[in-house]
């Protein structure tokens, strides 16, 4: 027979018995909130082709996190709102033509395999929407390839155009499957002159997105409102970001005062592709970047690099190399982990006699 | 040649020079090994549990034939194993009984009381060193399932907030013993059925204060049991040297801690 | 003697709420006598005390009851006058078992005291630091550790600073604060004793920026005091109380790892064991009283008590007005390091420099999940450790791989849990893993 027990427990736990509020979920919103700029930007840009990626990975990702988690008989992850992320990260980086049932096949990728293969949230060594993209960008090469038209493309056709004619017929080439990084690697393959975007209009088309490219990438005003929230509600810290493109800038600054005639400007190279979605939100993901401050700043540089080379070296295939070099740089993260620890207190001495 | 040819040559070529690299090196550089401990390796059963007390079956293995170490350790091997390796070195055969952990404490969540609400991660010394743990009785078992984490063949399992060991599947290793930090595990032998599943010091009224399943120390049983059972202080302990087969001390115990085992299953069932 | 900002800072360090105003206000106020005192043995980091009376003795205050049981080690003396009624278990606040002398008190007090050395100026070192350990003083900070061991260093590591620490940098605790206001002439005195037993040239007053009140009171104390004595106004971060920590940012000395401040040069002594070292040589009183702040949202009227060592937390609540409403954590110390206790019939020992009553909504659930390696704990180790890394390691049993991670440097501070967004028990983590490798140093010393 059980002796009556006090009716209220204390609760017996370790120290700290105070914490300071912060939780997963909280930080997923932020991350959700800070996306919400870059999804109005593509809707009013890509309309309801937008609204329908989106849609369509977010709910595809959910799905598979809800049954993967049933699968492996683990309790459900759903609310942690890593999904949404992965879900909304990925959509941002498709092409807004994508056949449906292609964007579901990355979520399904990006989900089951990248993420809850490896024992979910916390645990996939590599950022679950890249390596979505990435097996997308294998396997389904000229749908992930192939752009809308938008006003942009007469622009650019025109500004090289006036060039020469031969490189009007590039950029006539271009109408069908270009972004700004796509356009310059064909001319450097063709060995035509760069376009120089030097035109105000052009930039501005830079800011407000109106380029081709992925649905979620190519505003980079929205993509900034976003990032200044992560920074201000200290979600993500400035180191890799701003190494990340910080290299990217230095990069492309040295390699077009050596080569101006083959080479698109910094500021260009800082604008275009995926670089500053990947930058903010993409190389920032925690799980899959360093720990430590200085972890990070090498792993900015190191996406930096990876990136420009993928972007400027002749014989490559791929126009853009944002997604790549941060899946690279993912897995080199464990190695930056053990390389860039902090020196622990008390340990001065030893550091100065070795 | 064509690229299929050249890298057929290559990778065939690299894999025939490795293969001669290591004929040679089993030719020349092989360590002198007494051949009896290769077999007596194969005759133990090879689940490295480390409950003989030494590093693996090799190593143990090493240790009878070179270091004349008693061949009757073995716990998962029982006595066929023991004796196959002394009739194969030609040893005496040393006598040895199966033995099994037992966990001393059948204070489950039915009957035994938390007195506090434990938050914390799911380790009973983790536990223990947390306001002294959460088990209302301070010798009765957490249930944070130290042993069964430790448990080479999970023998043990954590059912309604104790631990509880699988006679069956039991290898005796003592890896349970030695991670349970409030001592509840023992090894007994196989063959004992009866126990006092309670290792709780303090007086009557105070375990009937904290637990419905304790020993009261009322010492009835310690009068059936034929000497079998004496008293450590306010506990009822079994003396496992002698047998103990009254079944009245199951019945007459007023904490209910004497029990006795199920039976086994039958094989065929 | 000047006040001066701390010319550093150490790296890391978190911003609890510190919710002090609780107590703050409060003046001490001296607890009735108990009518039972459970005296444990162990109060003080080190082997426990050896009783050396028996049921049925009569004691008188301040009597010897327990006599050191090694060099680390303290004795422990009698309260208050009274019979003792047992030698019995107890449940101590950090959750391990020790024997107590339990005392019940007599109407009559009767008061034995130590011999007293009023002229300690020309005393010997020795001869102080001996009755020190005599008088049962241990560090009231929170490790207890016996202060007749830290104030008698070899001869090869001169002692250059004494540092007072003032922080009290632990959320809701308040007692030193009120010391430094209410006794700040008793601690300057023994804070000179301690720097005369240490022939240590300077003395620094360490005091976080957000008490100016102590700060203003102890620059009183100490205006005519001779030689290179200075306030050193620390900024507001926990744990600026924590010794290795202080002595960074007040001399920019690191003590190296596995080392003592003594290492640097220095010595750390809470301002309440300045006090206790006043009251044994000047008043010949063993430390068997101490302030104890009892606060916390679920406590009726916060306060500041002066209460015996062995007084029942059950005793300190209801001369603080009782529950209010329902106290679903009851923490010995603060929020940060305290130790949760599982009752109330759990005694105060030297160290109990706190008993906070938390409501069901002011705690903290650590339910922990998956590591998302934000870094965040990284920032926050005022060790600079990695406890993203430690803990896993821990989890998955690895103690040979969280070993050379620098384990053992971990002060335990709670500033990575308490950052955590996964909400992991961090601290939890990293105690398992000490008391592995503790267990097993041990071992290999018994087995050489």
């Amino acid at each position: 027979m059980k002796p009556e027990a006090p009716s209220d427990l204390l609760v017996i736990s370790s120290s700290p018995h105070a914490h300071c509020g912060e939780s997963v979920t909280r930080i997923m919103l932020d991350v959700v909130i800070a996306l919400m700029p870059a999804f109005a930007m593509s809707l009013w840009l890509f309309q309801w082709q937008a609204l329908r990626l989106a849609a369509v990975c977010v709910a595809a990702c959910l799905l598979t996190e809800w049954l993967c988690r049933r699968a492996m008989r683990r309790a459900s992850s759903l609310s942690d709102g890593s999904a949404v992320i992965t879900g909304l990260l990925l959509a941002f980086n498709l092409p807004p033509a994508l056949p449906t049932w292609m964007a579901v096949a990355g979520s399904v990728f990006a989900i089951a395999v990248a993420k809850q293969v490896f024992g979910g949230l916390g645990y996939n060594p590599f950022n679950p929407a890249l390596a979505g993209r990435a097996f997308m960008l294998i396997s389904f090469t000229g749908a992930m390839t192939t752009w809308s038209r938008s006003p942009w493309i007469q622009k650019v056709a025109y500004a090289a155009g006036s060039a020469t004619t031969q490189a009007t017929e590039v950029a006539v080439d271009a109408m069908t499957a270009a972004t700004p990084l796509g356009f310059a690697k064909e001319a450097l393959k063709a060995g035509a002159p760069m376009p120089l975007f030097s035109d105000l209009a052009l930039l501005k088309d830079f800011f407000l997105g109106n380029v081709n490219g992925c649905i979620g990438e190519t505003s980079a005003a929205a993509l900034l409102l976003g990032a200044a929230y992560l920074l201000i509600r200290r979600v993500i810290t400035w180191h890799i970001p701003v190494a990340y493109l910080a290299t990217v800038f230095a990069y492309a600054a040295i390699l077009h005062l050596v080569a101006p005639g083959t080479s698109l400007p910094p500021h260009v190279h800082l604008l275009s592709g995926g670089l500053l979605l990947g930058a903010f939100f993409m190389a920032t993901d925690m799980v899959t970047s360093p720990l430590t401050r200085r972890g990070m700043l090498v792993f900015g540089v190191g996406c930096g690099v990876i990136t420009m080379l993928i972007r400027t070296v002749k014989t490559g295939a791929y126009p853009e190399g944002v997604s790549f070099a941060i899946l690279i740089m993912n897995a080199f993260t464990p190695l930056i982990n053990r390389a860039t620890r902090n020196r622990v207190f008390g340990t001065k001495k030893e550091c100065a006699r070795s | 040649m064509d690229p299929i040819t050249t890298s057929t040559l290559c990778i065939g070529g690299i894999g025939l020079a490795s293969a001669a690299a290591l004929a040679v090196a089993e030719k020349y550089l092989s360590v002198p090994q007494d051949p009896r401990i290769g077999k007596v390796t194969e005759m133990l059963p090879g689940a490295n549990c480390g409950g003989c007390g030494y590093a693996g079956c090799a190593d143990y293995a090493r240790a009878i034939v070179a270091d004349n170490a008693e061949c009757n350790l073995c716990a998962p091997g029982g006595p066929a194993c023991a004796q196959a390796i002394a009739a194969f070195l030609g040893r005496a055969a040393a006598a040895m009984e199966r033995r099994v952990a037992i966990v001393l404490c059948c204070g489950d969540d039915t009957e035994a009381l938390r007195r506090a609400a434990y938050n914390g991660i799911a380790d009973c010394a983790a536990a223990q060193a947390t306001a002294g743990g959460d088990k209302g009785c301070a010798y009765g078992c957490l249930g944070y399932g130290s042993c069964a984490r430790v448990c080479p063949v999970n023998a043990i399992r954590i059912a309604n907030g104790i631990a509880k060991v699988d006679k069956a599947l039991c290898i005796a290793c003592g890896k349970c013993v030695a991670a349970c930090p409030r001592k509840l595990i023992k090894l007994v032998p196989a063959a004992a059925e009866i126990h006092v599943l309670c290792s709780s010091k303090d007086k009557g009224p105070a375990v009937k204060k904290v637990c419905g399943t304790g020993c009261i120390g009322c010492r009835i049983c310690t009068k059936l049991a034929d000497g079998a059972i004496t008293m450590d202080g306010f506990l009822a302990v079994v003396d496992y040297a002698k047998p103990l087969t009254n079944e009245e001390t199951v019945a007459k115990c007023p904490g209910h801690c004497i029990r006795k085992d199920a039976p086994p299953p039958t094989p065929n069932s | 003697m000047a006040t001066i900002p701390s010319p550093h800072t150490f790296r890391g360090g978190i911003h609890p709420a510190y919710n002090k105003a609780l107590a703050a206000a409060a003046p001490i106020r001296e607890l009735p006598l108990p009518a039972r005192l459970t005296v444990p043995m162990s109060q003080h980091l080190g082997a426990p005390a050896k009783p050396v009376v028996k049921a049925g003795d009569t004691v008188a205050g301040g009597q010897l009851v327990a006599e050191a049981a090694g060099f680390i080690s303290a004795p422990v003396h009698a309260p208050a006058a009274g019979k003792v009624v047992a030698i019995e278990e107890t449940l101590t606040a950090s959750g391990r078992a020790c024997a107590a002398v339990v005392i019940e008190t007599a109407p009559e007090q009767v008061w034995q005291p130590l011999p007293t050395f009023p002229e300690w100026r020309f005393t010997d070192a020795k001869q102080l630091i001996e009755h020190i350990g005599a008088a049962g003083v241990v560090g009231m900070g929170g490790a207890g550790f016996p202060t007749r061991v830290k104030l008698s260093p070899p001869s090869d590591k001169p002692i250059d600073t004494v540092i007072l620490n003032g922080a009290e940098c632990e959320p809701y605790l308040t007692s030193d604060h009120r010391m430094m206001l209410e006794h700040a002439a008793e601690i300057r005195i023994g804070a000179e004793i301690i720097r005369h037993i240490l022939g240590a040239r300077s003395l620094r007053i360490a005091i976080e920026d957000n008490k100016p009140d102590a700060i203003a009171a102890m620059e009183k104390a100490f205006q005519d005091t001779d030689g290179d004595v200075a306030v050193t106004v620390l900024r507001t971060s926990y744990p600026q109380g924590s010794e290795k920590q202080q002595i960074f940012s007040v001399t920019g000395r690191e003590v190296p790892r596995g080392g003592l401040p003594m290492d640097v040069g220095c010595v750390v002594e809470n301002v309440s064991t300045a006090f206790a070292v006043f009251d044994a040589v000047v008043n010949g009183r063993p430390l068997v009283r101490r302030v104890i702040t009892v606060t916390g949202d679920a406590i009726a009227q916060p306060a500041n008590l002066l209460a015996p060592c062995g007084t029942l937390y059950s005793d300190l609540v209801a001369a603080c007005g009782g529950v209010a409403g329902q106290a679903a954590k009851v923490i010995s110390g603060g929020p940060m390091m305290g130790f949760a206790v599982s009752s109330l019939a759990v005694p105060t020992g030297k160290t109990a420099s706190g008993l906070l009553l938390l409501s069901p909504k002011k705690i903290s659930d650590f339910s922990s999940q998956a590591c998302i390696a934000c870094g965040r704990c990284v920032d926050a180790c005022p060790m600079r450790l990695s406890p993203a890394e430690l803990s896993q390691c821990i989890e998955a049993d690895d103690i040979d791989g969280a070993e050379p991670l620098a384990l053992m440097d971990c002060i335990e501070c709670g500033s990575c849990a308490f950052v955590c967004p996964a909400r992991r028990p961090l601290v939890h983590h990293m105690r398992r893993g000490k008391a592995v490798v503790m267990a097993r140093r041990a071992a290999a010393k018994k087995t050489p």
